[in-house]
């Protein structure tokens, strides 16, 4: 198949050609120029290869609740929001990304190989995102289910209301934001940083070295005490 | 939604292209802010057969009404005699004077008209506004064309205050500073009401403008640029994007929470800073520029 070229055809057409797809079909995008919504909505398990830097929610609503769905690579940076609300299957990007990676994800992986800007993984709903590199600020804030795997460093704010989702990181935490603890890594917790570290590649992570942060439970419960402010 | 545009050149050879280089960047937020836009342009302004630039001042008009300009010339020339040079530019008019003759020049506006507004004072920068789809804007005046080493723009789409030619960015409160926002302040009507008893006047009601003035306040308090901007950060609540140029520096700000975007390019030859990636993306040399988000709350400043 002959790359799809955005400058031609525009994201729309792009994105049609990329839903004419059948599964285990592939494709190549080409001259996304920072364009939005590159490859969203896609169901079927394709593999798709944007070159080059996309813009804001590449790869989102994307999959099926089987956890199915296309395989997307971006070699180049994206914008904001990539992969939002994703299903299934996964999005690698071989640069950085902006803020809000994997925000709302219920399923699929999404694996950033530099930074990720802040509020990665905000109100995550069971979908996986791991950054090989350091996430911004108020990062996993209100993330409901899933996992968050950071192999640099946090910014300020991390895991800030977090719900169920868990937060493993293998540098420094600049602070936890507000009901966010850190706990001990558990032998399961070892189970599903070492699988993810090693479907990642991510080699410079020791999972048993990571620090697990989750929520302390104190915010989202209602407790008696505060009947009064009721 | 806004798109702010800020382009830097550094190597002089780029300046004869300021304007081919700007337009695409501004069309391509066309849709973060179609109601309205303006742009400012920096240049030398002391070439051959010029006026010198030390001693002349660039004075930009503007108005919401459908302005007779020649009318509004021979008024000048009535009142202050024909010192001075007078260019169209955008809907309005750049004049250009000996800087001891402005003073008198300002006083003879508003009895000409008053719906006339100053839109910017400096010795390098002349200001354009108008209503419309940013690329028509640009087409209509010519502003590939333009020459000049800094240009700043903005694409608007209205929230706080209406869609009009002087509620436009950008906001130009003193000599050469020149603002451009993509957000919203909260407390503005606060701010205004305690710089209203400083003296301090509107052209407009808009929440940017009292940021601009706000920090040209600060300044003239004899903060520098990056002090100012702090003030601003720490007076004023709300969301921010902010580019803030003078006659040799650009900086850009963001909100504590990041909440609204923003992407530098530098290279050698140029910094450009733009709401989004893809109004960077067709700089010459693009593939090799460092690219990289404002922290926020953090001043970034470039000079010349």
């Amino acid at each position: 198949m002959e790359p799809l070229n955005c400058d031609e055809l525009g994201t729309r057409g792009v994105n049609q050609q990329l839903r004419a797809l059948l599964p285990g079909e592939s494709a190549r995008v080409v001259q996304p120029r920072g364009r939005h919504n590159l490859a969203v909505g896609l169901t079927a398990p394709t593999t798709i290869t944007i070159d080059g830097n996309a813009g804001y929610f590449v790869g989102g609503l994307g999959g099926s609740k089987d956890g199915s769905g296309p395989d997307i690579e971006v070699n180049g940076f994206v914008g904001w929001s990539v992969g939002e609300n994703l299903m299934g299957g996964s999005i690698r990007v071989h640069g950085s990304a902006s803020q809000s990676a994997g925000s709302s994800a219920r399923g699929g992986r999404i694996i950033v190989e530099g930074d990720a800007s802040l509020r990665a993984g905000i109100s995550l709903k069971g979908g996986t995102l791991a950054i090989a590199g350091d996430a911004g600020a108020m990062s996993g804030f209100m993330a409901q289910s899933g996992v968050v795997l950071i192999g640099g460093n946090a910014g300020h704010g991390l895991g800030d209301s977090l719900y169920e989702a868990v937060i493993y990181v293998a540098g420094a935490i600049a602070s936890l934001g507000a009901d966010a603890v850190v706990q001990e890594l558990t032998d399961d917790d070892l189970l599903v940083v070492k699988q993810l570290v090693h479907d990642c590649g991510f080699d410079h992570i020791d999972p048993s070295q990571v620090t697990k942060v989750a929520s302390a439970r104190q915010l989202y419960h209602f407790s008696t005490h505060n009947h009064g402010a009721y | 939604m806004c798109g702010v545009v800020g382009l830097l050149i550094r190597d002089s050879a780029l300046e004869s292209q300021l304007g081919s280089l700007l337009v695409p960047m501004i069309d391509a937020l066309d849709e973060r802010g179609p109601d309205s836009s303006g742009l400012a342009l920096y240049a030398d302004h002391g070439a051959a057969g010029e006026p010198g630039e030390a001693e002349h001042l660039r004075i930009s008009l503007g108005s919401d009404a459908v302005m007779n300009w020649a009318f509004v010339h021979d008024g000048l020339v009535a009142a202050c005699g024909g010192v001075f040079t007078w260019s169209p530019f955008g809907a309005g008019v750049v004049a250009s004077l000996p800087v001891a003759l402005a003073q008198e020049f300002l006083h003879a506006l508003p009895a000409i008209s008053p719906d006339i507004r100053v839109l910017a004072t400096g010795q390098h920068v002349s200001v354009l506004k108008d209503t419309g789809r940013p690329i028509d804007t640009c087409q209509r005046y010519g502003v590939e064309l333009w020459q000049g080493y800094m240009a700043v723009a903005h694409t608007r789409m209205a929230t706080e205050s209406a869609v009009t030619v002087l509620h436009s960015h950008p906001f130009v409160p003193t000599a050469d500073l020149c603002v451009v926002h993509n957000g919203s302040f909260s407390n503005y009507a606060t701010v205004r009401r305690a710089l209203m008893t400083q003296g301090i006047t509107f052209d407009s009601d808009n929440d940017s403008e009292v940021a601009a003035r706000f920090l040209a306040r600060r300044l003239s308090l004899g903060d520098d640029l990056e002090e100012a901007t702090r003030w601003v950060m720490k007076e004023m609540d709300g969301f921010f994007t902010l580019v803030i140029t003078t006659a040799k520096e650009m900086s850009v700000v963001r909100d504590a929470f990041a909440c609204k975007p923003a992407v530098v390019a530098e290279t050698a030859a140029y910094v450009a800073v733009a709401s989004e990636y893809r109004a960077l993306a067709e700089l010459p040399d693009i593939g090799s520029a460092r690219v990289f988000e404002p922290q926020p709350e953090e001043v970034y400043t470039w000079s010349r």
